[in-house]
């Protein structure tokens, strides 16, 4: 702004122009801070965070036996065989049926929560908080013996529904907090102005809220996805047949194979991170205001 | 808030006919699901953990079986010195990784909060390894330390460790071989919890502390870390619990070796049951383990004052 006004004076006081523009431009503190104190931090953590997603590439994309820096040149033989041999292909489907299953279930009963919670004063809503806050520090590997009773007494041990079942469990407890948060920023008078021109309150609260919901929703859904896409001891301990198996549990049969194959183990590993990137990918913008809309401030 | 309101305001007799028109049942139908899943889905698992911990209970030894008293717990505390060792590794494991997860996540956070060129790149770059499962972390670590193909290897070229070991087999490495590994996907998390936060901070107390002269690290100790207090209390407790609890990275990236040098009492837990079958054993174990967390987190919030001033 200053430098435009600079040339429509005269061309003598230009020298005072920068001396003059540079406490203005320095004025707020968060852009104060000299370049490289960002760019060296940052390019030395961006150097730890890449280089071990390149290796995994690296492995994945270079022939057997090759030592190149360079994954050059390509092949998809580790791919191929990770897929068909080592059943990745059918780990991949279980882990979307997983996934999506876990992502509709926890949303719909996290919404439901959520709202009750949002919009409702009831006799036990203090405890029920309570018990969503003590939950959080249940360790859902240490009822590992306990859940596996549960699901062999409804003979879901084998079947995706258990590990369905005990992801969307472990995620309600935040889903829920984190939807009630995201619904009381929504006004209440919004919903009250829609009962007043005739609608009910479910039909209020699909037309008003939930459009204002998008945000928060992706992002609750989104974690469910990933939690239970990343997940790997439920799916360990309550499918022991091999067509029903999920992606980790393939990653760490590979990993724990007599002879490790890098190549497969890299491959496999691109596969099991693929969807999750392309998640993230879409999610970028929308995880960090999901969060600073009360992840934290339950 | 419904019931306040519609008491509030008595005189609209059809607004609350209509907005009320199950008021009573509808919340709790609305926390049915979420709560009969909850209730038969950790309540009931939490409780008959208790009630198995008192049992001996293995079902390869069914002539065993029955209740057993205390006797699991005595054995715990008098003959067993593996609990020990896990108990001691698992706060090490915890003190470290949460420290140095706050430390790099709070500098990292504080660096993509300012603007500046390729910061939406830079963001989605340094926080990747968040969506990267603990499996898969182990895959990634395998590979980087591999003895014969790894980065190690490169290292050891230019002078940093040895050749022919893999840091993940070796007694005096593997510590900070799995802490390093464990950072890498868990420093992005802090980072993005407390970006979430510092954007919330207003930027008009900066101004002010500018116009008073303020040094960048005077403006970072009185504003920026004062308001994200309550946010660090909060997330660094919930890792802190998710550190201790969660065995996927340690289970497939050493499975607790070599010679149980990295085993945390949960690994140790599942091991028990998984393994050995032992589920009154295991059951003590993690009646120990609750415990233990629940005096800490209380220790910790009474510490640091949490939830004095907010309800």
């Amino acid at each position: 702004m200053i430098t435009k006004e600079a040339p429509a004076a005269a061309p003598a006081p230009a020298p005072v122009a920068p001396a003059a523009a540079r406490p203005g431009k320095k004025r707020p503190a968060w852009d104060e801070v000299p370049r490289w104190q960002i760019y060296l931090p940052l390019g030395i953590y961006l150097v730890f965070t890449l280089i071990p997603f390149y290796w995994i590439l690296l492995f994945a994309l270079r022939p057997t036996g090759s030592t190149s820096l360079v994954p050059w040149p390509m092949t998809t033989e580790h791919f191929e065989k990770v897929w068909t041999d080592r059943g990745f292909g059918t780990y991949f489907t279980n882990s979307v049926y997983v996934g999506l299953a876990t992502l509709v279930m926890t949303t719909l009963v996290a919404l439901a929560g959520g709202y009750a919670l949002a919009r409702f004063d009831f006799r036990i809503k203090r405890g029920f908080m309570l018990a969503l806050l003590c939950s959080q520090f249940v360790p859902g590997a240490l009822l590992l013996v306990p859940l596996f009773e549960i699901f062999a007494g409804l003979q879901m041990i084998n079947s995706l529904g258990s590990v369905i079942i005990a992801e969307t469990v472990f995620q309600l407890p935040l889903s829920i907090i984190l939807i009630s948060n995201f619904i009381k920023n929504v006004p209440y008078s919004l919903e009250e102005a829609a009962w007043v021109d005739g609608c009910g309150r479910f039909r209020a609260f699909r037309i008003v809220v939930l459009p204002l919901l998008r945000p928060g929703l992706i992002a609750v859904g989104s974690f469910a996805f990933v939690h239970s896409w990343n997940h790997f001891l439920f799916a360990l301990m309550f499918l022991n047949n091999q067509s029903k198996q999920t992606i980790p549990v393939g990653l760490n049969s590979l990993m724990s194979a007599d002879s490790v194959d890098l190549g497969a183990l890299a491959a496999g590993g691109i596969v099991a991170a693929v969807p999750v990137v392309i998640v993230f990918a879409f999610i970028q913008k929308w995880l960090i205001t999901g969060f600073s809309a009360g992840a934290v401030k339950g | 808030m419904a019931q306040a309101a519609a008491v509030a305001k008595p005189p609209a007799p059809p607004r609350r006919r209509r907005a009320s028109a199950t008021p009573r049942r509808l919340p709790y139908l609305l926390i049915g699901p979420a709560a009969l899943l909850m209730l038969g889905f950790i309540a009931y698992p939490v409780i008959s953990v208790f009630y198995y911990s008192l049992q001996e209970y293995n079902p390869t030894k069914p002539w065993r079986n029955g209740f057993a008293g205390f006797d699991n717990f005595v054995k715990i505390f008098t003959e067993d010195p593996v609990f020990w060792d896990t108990l001691v590794f698992s706060a090490k494991w915890v003190f470290v990784e949460v420290g140095l997860q706050l430390l790099f996540g709070l500098a990292l956070a504080l660096i993509v909060n300012q603007t500046f060129v390729g910061r939406g790149i830079g963001r989605a770059m340094v926080f990747s390894p968040w969506a990267v499962s603990g499996v898969l972390t182990s895959a990634i670590w395998v590979l980087l330390y591999n003895s014969q193909t790894g980065v190690t290897r490169y290292l050891a070229d230019m002078g940093i460790g040895s050749y022919g070991t893999s840091w993940l087999s070796d007694t005096s490495t593997v510590f900070s071989a799995a802490v390093v590994a464990d950072l890498w996907r868990g420093v992005p998390f802090f980072a993005i919890l407390i970006l979430a936060d510092l954007q919330s901070v207003s930027k008009d107390l900066y101004e002010a502390a500018e116009v008073d002269g303020a040094s960048r690290l005077k403006q970072f100790w009185h504003i920026t870390l004062p308001h994200l207090k309550d946010a660090i209390i909060l997330s660094t407790l919930l890792r802190a619990v998710w550190e201790f609890n969660n065995v996927d990275l340690l289970y497939t990236l050493t499975g607790g070796g070599p010679a149980g040098e990295t085993t945390t009492l949960p690994l140790y837990i599942a091991n028990t049951s998984v393994d050995a079958h032992d589920f009154g054993y295991a059951s003590a174990l993690t009646t120990v383990a609750f415990v233990i967390l629940l005096f800490c987190s209380i220790v910790y919030l009474r510490l640091s004052k949490f939830g004095g001033e907010n309800k």
